[in-house]
């Protein structure tokens, strides 16, 4: 259109913009392997001991578990949680629907901190109403962090299948039920066959905000039990050294890898596809 | 007794009440059209006797049994969707089967009854292959073997043919009719095409507004049409509307609404200075170059249509325009132009008292 | 003959109340919402007028606070400005992206989609690794000869806000780009037809059409920004806070849970409060979901 006018100037600024984007990434990655004490670039030599001193680091293997196990956990949980929410709220006529809707969202408009803060209370005290208290002493607890996890889980995995429910054709349910399906087998059979690229994207995606998830999980963890990103932070706002590089590149590595799957779960079928 | 027996069915949607009081009685064996236009109802009829809605009151009895509180799922009833809505992920061979699976029917045993049905429906080949990769044709092949491989009491097809282009779905047609009768299932067909209603029902009931206007043969709501909506839904027809002024040999005078005048004989009977609707089908009426004992009325010919089998002619006369039809018996095609002063009229039993 | 009857109303009885009942699937997300979601914010809520003492008092302390009035005017600068910049560089980009080839189209979508998968720790330390004052841009610059002391590229406003932009872009250039696809172009053709300039083309009709992707980019980008806690800790200055990490501050160092609380809800209304505004003009939910889903 008016590329004879603005020439090639947009399309140079973006490219312009990818190096802003990307380089630093790059370059963190590459000042992992230097041989020196100190961050610098280009790096000096070549070396894994940053790596290794990671992986040995006491730090690090206490807490691999407790995020693995939080993430997978939650991620779980939160999907299982959203689809079926999202299944009632398509399939069913349901009053209120769109105030409902906007509530599974709504954890992820919330601020982080405001979440966190009420979670640490609720989480310190328990769910109390009057004379009457159940829970609390969850802060600093594997399970404590799953629940917290969950509820942040939940707006993408809600999202992702409502539209993926939203193009599964409603006589297909009903042919199912037509042919001698109950409305359980219907599901398990018909429709979450049908929505599993949704789901599996959800899932991912929950695992992703609970993996990288540091705000709240700094409010909810204790010296004992905490996360991988929350030792991250807390190393990050005291010391820069090679060590950050290294643990970065790890995670990129995780986040590449989660990303790579995210892409193969969106792909459809062969047999799917039309002719 | 009947086989399936609605009565009093009433069903809204929000304020809206879409069936009013709709009653049918289908015997075992029939095939049964609920033809109308569309937002009368019919495809809501059959989706209350699919169990995917409930009525609001009424009921609903099939073979004695009262379905009303009855989940969709165990009304075994086999429907074929307008869409034909086949599971994209399974195999043709996992769709036929998916009924008798769910019937707890061995896997043999179900793959084995399921081939025999695409054989049925001459899908022989077809069972490994994925909806997504067969024509529109066949997949209506495939959702019809799918519903009756389950032996279901009702066969219900919601517009399963009008997906199809025209020569198809005449092939399908007689297909489908030969199937029904070979497999003896007793059958409602929702429709909005009449053709296709009347060749293919036993009987076909005519929809409008939520409720049925007349239920009865092909043949008989075609040439005794019980008022003027099934008459002018069902074919074409001319329709004269005003007073009885005179009557004398079973030939009556009507005074028209625009003051002329008309002559014309009926069947039965009509009181002379009352009001009534008269109508006349085109094909039921002559034409003719000079007055005969039929064709009483002068008119000039305005459009002429030819149409293969027929000519279809539009004559003015008596301030109205008036469809005649007639056969081409020789081979010279139309036998009059536009233009033309031309004699037409009717048979006193080919009037329509409506 | 009577026990089958009563079994048949048994289990009609039940198929009645399954089919009544859609809301069973729904039950686990409501109780996770109300009792790990709605419950906390309104304890916290609760706690911001109750503790230490009823009333108004932490409100009242928070408006009479210049620090605490400084790190709102901060949050909220800082989440225009950065909004503001996403916008027109977003803009330009998406516009690269509509009006390219598919490959350099796919290309560029790629570059921005992929940083989003890549944990927030590791990009905000990629950036505190370049802008420090040992960091590579300031060594290049000393290298060469440019300056003699490291200029103040991280420890500020200006580091938060490279900071957010590099963050939030992704979600800015997303909804233009989806506006950008759906602009009809005999629309563009039509009006060169009529005779105008590719200029007036551009600002007549094709930047009115794309203006909404624009604007919903906007709200999601400047309420996002308001929340960001990791970001500024890491990049900004201890003197310039954001309001995230003013209640962290009081609620994790001072322990001072009422007002911690107070300084919440304040965040709370601001974000809940803009996107109140914004629904009168779009629908929020129909925003998101198209963002997240072209993910």
């Amino acid at each position: 259109m008016d590329r004879r006018r603005l020439g090639c100037f947009p399309l140079a600024f973006s490219f312009l913009v990818i190096v802003v984007l990307l380089a630093p990434i790059l370059i963190s990655v590459a000042m992992s392997f230097t041989s020196a004490d100190t961050l610098t670039f280009p790096p000096v030599g070549f070396s894994l001991q940053w790596y290794q001193a990671v992986i040995h680091g006491p730090k690090w293997q206490d807490r691999l578990p407790v995020s693995l196990t939080v993430a997978v956990a939650s991620s779980l949980l939160a999907t299982s949680i959203a689809t079926l929410a999202a299944f009632a709220l398509v399939r069913g006529k349901i009053r209120g629907g769109n105030l409902i809707s906007t509530l599974f969202i709504a954890p992820m408009i919330v601020p982080a901190v405001v979440l966190a803060t009420g979670m640490y209370f609720v989480w310190t005290k328990g769910w109390s109403l009057g004379p009457i208290t159940v829970g609390g002493r969850l802060v600093g607890t594997i399970p404590g962090l799953i629940l917290a996890d969950t509820v942040i889980g939940i707006p993408l995995p809600f999202i992702l299948v409502r539209a993926s429910l939203g193009s599964v054709d409603l006589s297909l349910e009903q042919a199912a039920r037509n042919l001698g399906a109950s409305p359980f087998t219907t599901f398990t059979t018909i429709t979450l066959p049908l929505i599993m690229p949704g789901v599996l994207s959800g899932l991912i995606f929950a695992f992703m905000s609970s993996w990288d998830e540091v705000v709240i999980a700094s409010f909810l963890s204790s010296p004992r039990v905490s996360t991988v990103p929350v030792a991250i932070f807390q190393q990050l706002r005291e010391t820069l050294d090679p060590s950050a590089a290294a643990i970065s590149s790890m995670l990129l590595l995780v986040s590449v890898t989660l990303v790579g799957l995210l892409s193969l779960a969106r792909r459809k079928p062969a047999q799917l596809k039309e002719e | 007794m009947s086989l399936l027996s609605i009565h009093d069915l009433c069903f809204r949607y929000g304020e809206k009440s879409v069936l009013k009081n709709f009653s049918l009685e289908v015997e075992e064996g029939e095939f049964v059209s609920l033809l109308g236009p569309s937002g009368c109802g019919k495809t809501t009829a059959l989706m209350l006797i699919a169990g995917f809605e409930y009525p609001e009151s009424g009921s609903i009895v099939v073979g004695g049994e009262n379905l009303n509180d009855v989940p969709a799922y165990r009304r075994n009833m086999g429907m074929v969707f307008q869409n034909y809505a086949l599971f994209p992920h399974m195999s043709i061979l996992d769709n036929v089967a998916y009924g008798l699976r769910q019937r707890k029917i061995s896997k043999p045993a179900a793959y084995k009854a399921a081939e025999e049905v695409l054989s049925l429906v001459q899908l022989q080949g077809m069972a490994h292959r994925f909806p997504g990769q067969i024509s529109g044709g066949q997949q209506q092949r495939v959702a019809l073997a799918r519903a009756i491989v389950i032996k279901p009491r009702l066969l219900l097809l919601d517009e399963s043919l009008s997906a199809l282009d025209r020569k198809l779905r005449v092939e399908m047609e007689v297909e489908l009719r030969k199937i029904q009768r070979e497999v003896g299932i007793t059958t409602i067909f929702v429709t909005h095409d009449q053709e296709e209603a009347l060749t293919m029902s036993d009987r076909v009931a005519l929809m409008r507004d939520g409720s049925i206007e007349q239920y009865d043969q092909p043949s008989v709501i075609y040439e005794q049409p019980k008022n003027l909506f099934v008459a002018g839904f069902l074919g074409k027809a001319n329709f004269l509307k005003g007073d009885i002024e005179a009557a004398q040999d079973g030939h009556y005078s009507m005074r028209l609404e625009d003051g002329n005048r008309v002559q014309f004989g009926v069947p039965r009977p009509l009181e002379v200075g009352s009001s009534y609707t008269i109508g006349v089908r085109p094909e039921k009426m002559e034409i003719s170059a000079t007055p005969t004992e039929n064709a009483t009325m002068p008119g000039t010919v305005s459009l002429v249509t030819y149409a293969g089998g027929v000519t279809q002619y539009e004559i003015q006369a008596l301030g109205k325009e008036w469809m005649v039809q007639s056969q081409n018996a020789t081979v010279h095609g139309a036998i009059f132009d536009a233009g033309q002063q031309v004699w037409f009229g009717w048979k006193p039993d080919n009037s329509l008292i409506l | 003959m009577q026990s089958v009857e009563t079994h048949a109303g048994f289990s009609r009885t039940i198929g009645r109340a399954l089919r009544s009942s859609p809301l069973l699937p729904l039950l686990p997300g409501i109780l996770a919402i109300v009792f790990l979601f709605l419950w906390p914010l309104g304890q916290m809520i609760y706690f911001s007028f109750t503790d230490p003492t009823v009333g108004l008092e932490n409100y009242r302390r928070f408006f009479q606070t210049p620090a605490e009035i400084r790190s709102l005017g901060t949050t909220m600068w800082v989440s225009f400005l950065a909004t503001l910049l996403c916008a027109v560089i977003g803009y330009i980009y998406a516009y690269s992206m509509a009006n390219s080839s598919k490959a350099v189209s796919r290309l560029l979508m790629g570059a921005v989609v992929l940083p989003m998968g890549v944990n927030l720790l590791v990009r905000t330390f990629s950036l505190q690794a370049i802008l420090r004052d040992t960091g590579l841009i300031n060594e290049l610059l000393k290298s060469i000869g440019l300056i003699q002391s490291p200029l103040p590229l991280i420890r500020n406003t200006f580091a938060v806000s490279v900071g957010i932009i590099s963050m939030e872009l992704p979600f800015m250039v997303l909804p233009i780009y989806n506006t950008m696809v759906q602009i009809n172009r005999k629309l563009l053709l039509a009006g060169e037809g009529l005779g105008a300039t590719p200029a007036r083309v551009f600002l007549d009709i094709y930047l009115p059409l794309s203006l909404p992707g624009v604007f919903a980019g906007s709200l999601i980008v400047f309420v996002s920004s308001l929340a960001y806690y990791v970001v500024p800790q890491l990049l900004g200055s201890g003197s310039e806070m954001f309001l995230s990490q003013d209640v962290s501050n009081w609620i994790q160092l001072q322990a001072e849970f009422g007002y911690g609380a107070t300084v919440g809800v304040i965040l709370l209304i601001l974000t809940l409060g803009t996107l109140l505004i914004a629904s009168l003009f779009m629908n929020i939910d129909k925003t998101l979901s198209e963002t997240t889903g072209a993910k």
